[in-house]
């Protein structure tokens, strides 16, 4: 991989970046390879205070004392890390005059997914027309969410318009030395998305990520930090159905939630990250540390559809600090041709009465490897607790892998803790039935599938959850038979 | 309508069908009995396209087209239904979603426009009624955690809704009792008309009391070795199968 890294950075960042650099910026990209001054480098090209460059570098040092981990269930060439560059000033992206530039293949699956001509346009970076709709749609939004007091940014702006709330919080939830990629991101990385919720406010729509991607920056090493305040609620939509192609090869992003006191977080990811060619030449690592920490009365939900990337490494979380707490988990992983994933969560029960769900649907075809993994703990003082788990595993074909690796540790007799799993392999008496019904296989495939996934895919926003039940489909197009 | 010639088919290389010759014209109902093993549910397979047999020779013309050509779904679109043995659960998948797409693949397959919500949940009510099937089994996943008399009457209820040219039922009455038997065999009478014909396939004369047939074959040893009316199912319901066997070995012989 270290000989394309250079063209690789060159086409890091796809938007035109208005925070900082607008001159020259085809040159300015620190030297390969990752030591302290390049990380006093990143935090000065960024105008960072004093105590962000300091987290930086403490994160930085612990990470040089730590291994990579290799207990995942996942096979893959570790990344060289000296040979990465860390630094490059975004470049304006390409514009392109029409859709008729763009690869045909890319538009076919665009055009699966229901994606909108303007959208489209967007996405792969079409010059668009100012009146289109998405920009008012943007602006009105900013407003409103201005007159709320809600703040949604980048992460770089919320480091110097918002410094005490990004101070207070980061690292509040992930620590720096976390583990391996967590302590990587906090030395380097370079953007991400800011979001805060005042005391009692509900966001009264979706916060996107689609909203700001044209400001943001966010390369490959992501940094989300959403707090939302006493008795608030938020709805935070991450990531696209729409196939992601990325340079960079390894993405290690961090997220932490914040939930206060009687506040809410429903965090919804779908994640389409290319997943390499057929043999799994090429694709994405994501190697991702999410996780949200309840206070009294507070809940967060997690909610992902994952279906690219070469190998994944995730695991969202919950710490259910506070009494009466509720985490979830609600996932759908699918893998076809090479891919991997090693995806679970884990639900940590400090407070009295705390409760925890997880779903997890997993659907391996080709010649792929899926496992779920996860944690639940009862703490001493977690009276009450009540966990319910469901690990389901559908395969297809017989070249494929399904993994269960579930771990629970009660440490307080009164917890109740219920564990389901199921394996069932798509039949070919199943996909026959619809056959003879008129229904052809590829539609036949993505009934079935969908009719697996369905308790998770109800908990995603509506129209998410239409664009993900396509997304399964596609994702799965040709592998059975 | 359908015309089957010398069809010869296999599953794991083992030969099932051995020459069965079959002619079934609109509006007729034509019952295929025989004992086990004689390859009726391999005849009911074979013509709706299950790729586990492989047809190795012999011709089966459906409405001028050559059926064997054609695909699972393509044969559904050209109007040929098979009322499964063993109804396959989807769970997850609601009935009436399931309904609605397998009649708008069809309607696109045939370049017409998607039907209507209005009209379709118009037929739904209609047709389940048919079968006396509750509503709220309309609304659940497709067979899944059905009864056995719920899964044939959700068959025929799907039947009723696709409105098939050709429709085969395969032991359709196994695992009825008298009850379902009769409102299944009901369903099917009222879907009866000059231009849809049936293929009954069953091991019992008991359903053709209530489906009345034009036709009773009997299949023995891959072949079809017997042909009379509606009184050769009585017969054979009075002598059991050892004559026909007799009589065919003797042939063979």
């Amino acid at each position: 991989m270290a000989v394309d890294e250079n063209q690789i950075i060159d086409e890091v960042t796809k938007a035109p970046y208005k925070y900082g650099f607008t001159t020259n910026i085809a040159s300015d990209k620190a030297p390969l390879g990752i030591n302290e001054d390049i990380i006093r480098l990143i935090s000065m090209k960024k105008k960072e205070p004093e105590w962000m460059l300091d987290f930086r570098l403490e994160s930085y040092r612990k990470w040089t004392e730590m291994i990579e981990p290799e207990w995942a269930h996942v096979h893959y060439e570790k990344p060289k890390f000296q040979e990465i560059h860390y630094y490059a000033a975004p470049q304006p992206k390409k514009k392109l005059d029409s859709l008729d530039e763009v690869d045909p293949e890319l538009l076919d699956t665009f055009k699966k997914l229901g994606i909108s001509v303007d959208e489209q346009k967007r996405l792969t970076g079409v010059a668009i027309d100012v009146v289109m709709d998405s920009v008012s749609v943007a602006t009105t939004f900013k407003e409103k969410l201005a007159e709320l007091g809600i703040i949604f940014c980048s992460f770089s702006e919320a480091v110097q318009n918002h410094p005490e709330l990004v101070k207070k919080y980061i690292g509040s939830v992930v620590p720096k030395s976390d583990n391996f990629y967590a302590a990587l991101n906090s030395a380097v990385f370079t953007d991400g998305s800011f979001a805060y919720i005042p005391p009692g406010v509900r966001c009264p729509m979706e916060l996107s990520t689609y909203f700001r991607i044209n400001e943001a920056n966010t390369g490959q090493f992501e940094r989300t930090l959403v707090i939302a305040d006493k008795g608030s609620y938020v709805s935070y939509l991450e990531g696209c159905t729409a196939p992601m192609r990325d340079e960079n090869q390894l993405h290690a992003a961090v997220v932490e939630l914040v939930a206060l006191d009687d506040a809410e977080i429903k965090y919804s990811t779908v994640q389409n990250w290319y997943p390499g060619d057929e043999d799994g030449k090429g694709g994405i690592y994501n190697f991702v540390t999410k996780r949200g920490l309840c206070e009294t009365n507070a809940k967060i939900s997690w909610t992902q559809v994952e279906t690219g990337s070469a190998v994944t490494w995730k695991y969202p979380s919950c710490i259910l600090k506070g009494d009466n707490s509720v985490g979830e988990f609600y996932s759908v992983a699918v893998t076809n041709n090479r891919q991997q994933a090693d995806t679970g969560t884990k639900m940590i029960h400090i407070g009295k009465n705390t409760k925890s769900t997880i779903i997890s649907k997993g659907i391996s075809a080709g010649k792929s490897q899926n496992s779920y993994r996860g944690l639940v703990k009862i703490n001493k003082g977690a009276t009450n607790a009540r966990n319910f788990s469901q690990c389901d595993s559908l395969l297809m074909g017989d070249r494929c892998g399904a993994h269960t690796f579930p771990y629970i540790e009660t440490s307080n007799s009164s917890a109740k803790v219920e564990h389901e799993a199921t394996t069932s392999k798509i039949g070919e008496d199943q996909i026959f039935y619809c056959l003879q019904r008129g229904i052809s296989e590829e539609k036949a495939i993505s009934l079935i599938v969908n009719g697996y996934a369905k308790d998770v895919l109800n908990k995603l926003p509506m129209e998410f959850a239409v664009e993900a039940q396509k997304l399964l489909a596609i994702s799965l197009e040709g592998s059975v038979g | 309508m359908l015309n089957i010639k010398d069809l010869h088919a296999s599953i794991e290389g083992k030969e099932i069908l051995k020459g069965l010759s079959l002619e079934v014209k609109p509006g007729e109902v034509h019952a295929i009995m025989g004992p086990n093993g004689s390859g009726k549910s391999t005849l009911a397979s074979v013509l709706a396209g299950n790729e586990d047999f492989e047809v190795t020779s012999g011709s089966v013309d459906f409405l001028g087209n050559d059926l064997l050509e054609l695909g699972p779904d393509e044969r559904s679109h050209a109007g040929v239904f098979l009322a499964f043995q063993y109804p396959v659960e989807i769970p997850g998948v609601s009935n009436i979603n399931f309904l609605k797409a397998a009649i708008n693949e069809r309607r696109e397959a045939l370049g017409e426009e998607p039907i209507t919500a209005k009209e379709f949940l118009k037929q739904v009510k209609e047709k389940a009624s048919l079968v006396e099937l509750d509503n709220k089994l309309t609304n659940r996943s497709v067979n899944e955690g059905f009864s056995g008399g719920e899964k044939k009457r959700n068959e025929i209820f799907q039947m009723a809704m696709l409105e098939p040219k050709l429709a085969i039922l395969d032991e359709t009455d196994s695992g009825l009792d008298i009850d379902a038997l009769r409102i299944v065999a009901n369903g099917v009478n009222q879907l009866r008309s000059k231009e849809r014909s049936f293929v009954v396939v069953t091991h019992y004369q008991r359903l053709l009391d209530h489906i009345v047939p034009d036709f009773v074959h009997v299949l023995y040893d891959g072949k079809i070795v017997k042909t009379g009316g509606k009184e050769l199912a009585l017969e054979l319901e009075e002598k059991g199968y050892d004559w026909i066997k007799k009589e065919a070995d003797a042939v063979t012989a």
